[in-house]
């Protein structure tokens, strides 16, 4: 590890401990009450016994699934729909405004309409984390193609390039940077759908533990679950979107990343 | 004649030799009164007013004129980008409708795939007619030694200066053989040494390949480095002034007696119609 790399993580470690110390001593001036503002420790210990009991993994994987299917449902319909309004006006000048409207829509305002469609089910919870990222994913593969410069269009041309190679050669691999960032954008959409999803539902998830947490009036639970969601979250944005930015910027150049 | 590089198809006098004017080759380019008309909400231009242009087989022709006088334009119809208004423009006897790998185009602004390396760069013309993995190796080699960049095959677009940019956009329109090379101002954006030795390695590819060139540029003394002919144009409406064939031997430099002679002709002739000294690069 380089010295300034090193120095970087000295600094969020300190960051994060002197976090922790805060905490605690808010908790031993007892500004609130135990009941409303538990200690580090039963934090951690709550975290231990979900943990150990295997509702916390449960609920990870529960959410992961329901998750994984919303998001590839999000991947190849808002790839499609933002390949047909980036390349064809009169698809943008129709659909195009129909995406631009629903993604202004909180996804949450699905969700009636979900359980009367699809009943209290996994598939109404998916059906909301797919109208959470989707629409973003499609914009951002539209914009991706609109912006790019027509010049390499005529280059493409110019070597007799027909409709499938440009599509193949040209369009498809000159929107990737647009797609990673909206599929980065639709992963932090999608994920906090989901939880609002399975805040509302009895189903085995994240969102639900957190439920189970309050109904017990057990806010040890409460606080080491939105930890696990927070901490989840980070590490699928790091691990696998840091990866595709770290990707598009050695090719694209940082200027575009 | 195809642009090959092997040695067979060289000129049999010296790479730097001076290039027969080529004559008594087969035409390959005939743009006769070509007409081509803009109107937009505010502006009705008139860009090209009955332009008629030859260019044959192993020619250099540089078009050169102020800005705005429809050099592009021209270039455009040729490389079948643009339509024309009235007039004709034929290819090797057949009319231009479309661009084609026949009449590659070496752009001024950057067109190399940002998402491809050098050589995959290099390779796309290749890869689009579909030949073998072999084939397209093989030619890009030949190429990317050709332009220089055999150091840099695997750097991305953002890793090259713009000199490299355009050399690898030459070796990317050469890869394909063309029957003409199309060039609209591809050395404006640099700076004057890297211009100086770009023109210089542009004059030694193009006798090593006997490539046809058709070439635009503001600059008069680039025209002057590089034209075998150079064609000069006026705006308002765009319309072809005169022509000047150069005999001077290769390869030229900038500040050659012959080439500084030829560069206040043409400024002569451009000031003689009208336009101002300000807008042609000296
Ligand atoms: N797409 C276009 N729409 C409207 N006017 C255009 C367009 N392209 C070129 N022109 C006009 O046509 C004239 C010739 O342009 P161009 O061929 O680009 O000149 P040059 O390359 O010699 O600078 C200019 O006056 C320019 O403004
Ligand atoms: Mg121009």
């Amino acid at each position: 590890m380089t010295r300034a790399a090193g120095g970087r993580v000295l600094r969020v470690v300190a960051f994060y401990a002197g976090l922790l110390v805060l905490w605690q001593v808010v908790v031993v001036l007892e500004l609130w009450s135990p009941l409303l503002f538990p200690s580090p420790e039963r934090v951690w210990a709550a975290f231990e016994r979900n943990l150990s009991n295997g509702l916390l993994v449960e609920g990870i994987l529960g959410s992961m699934q329901r998750l994984a299917i919303g998001y590839a449902l999000s991947f190849f319909i808002g790839a499609a729909l933002g390949l047909l309004n980036g390349t064809q006006r009169w698809a943008d000048e129709t659909i195009g405004t129909l995406v631009m409207g629903l993604q202004s829509l909180p996804s949450i305002t699905w969700l009636p309409m979900a359980v009367l469609w699809f009943g209290l089910s996994d598939t109404a919870i998916i059906f909301v984390t797919l109208m959470g990222s989707v629409w973003s994913i499609a914009l951002s593969v539209r914009d991706g193609l609109r912006n790019l410069p027509p010049i390499l269009l005529r280059a493409a041309g110019t070597f007799g390039a027909n409709t499938y190679q440009t599509y193949r050669y040209v369009l498809i691999p000159g929107m990737l940077p647009a797609l990673a960032g909206g599929l980065k954008q639709g992963w932090t959409f999608a994920w906090r759908s989901l939880m609002a999803g399975e805040l509302l539902f009895v189903t085995i998830g994240l969102g639900h533990l957190l439920n189970i947490g309050r109904e017990l009036n057990n806010i040890s639970m409460v606080f080491s679950v939105m930890l696990v969601i927070i901490v989840v979250g980070v590490a699928v944005d790091r691990l696998l979107f840091g990866r595709l930015e770290a990707w598009v910027s050695e090719r694209w150049g940082f200027a575009h990343a | 004649m195809a642009i090959s590089l092997t040695p067979a198809a060289a000129p049999a006098s010296t790479p730097f030799g001076t290039r027969e004017a080529a004559a008594s080759e087969p035409t390959l380019l005939v743009v006769s009164e070509a007409t081509r008309r803009f109107r937009t909400k505010r502006h009705d231009t008139l860009a090209l007013d009955r332009v008629s242009l030859e260019v044959h087989a192993g020619e250099f022709v540089c078009l050169v004129g102020p800005s705005g006088c429809g050099k592009s334009t021209l270039l455009n119809i040729v490389a079948g980008f643009e339509p024309l208004d009235g007039g004709t423009a034929t290819f090797d006897g057949s009319p231009i409708r479309r661009p084609g790998p026949d009449r590659t185009v070496v752009f001024q602004e950057p067109a190399l795939f940002p998402w491809l390396t050098v050589r995959s760069n290099v390779e796309f013309g290749l890869r689009i007619q579909g030949a073998s993995k072999q084939e397209r190796h093989d030619r890009a080699s030949e190429l990317l030694e050709v332009v220089n960049l055999t150091r840099f095959e695997r750097a991305f677009v953002h890793e090259l200066s713009g000199g490299m940019k355009q050399r690898a956009q030459l070796a990317r329109a050469l890869a394909v053989s063309p029957r003409m090379l199309l060039m609209d101002e591809p050395f404006a954006a640099l700076d004057a040494q890297t211009r100086d030795v770009l023109q210089l390695e542009l004059q030694q590819v193009a006798a090593r390949s006997g490539a046809t060139v058709l070439f635009v540029t503001h600059n008069v003394r680039e025209a002057a480095i590089l034209g075998d002919r150079v064609v000069v144009m006026t705006p308002g409406p765009g319309r072809v002034h005169s022509e000047v064939a150069v005999a001077l031997s290769r390869p030229r430099q900038p500040d050659d007696h012959g080439v500084a002679d030829l560069a206040a002709e043409i400024r002569a002739r451009l000031g003689g119609a009208g336009v101002a000294d300000a807008e042609v690069a000296p």
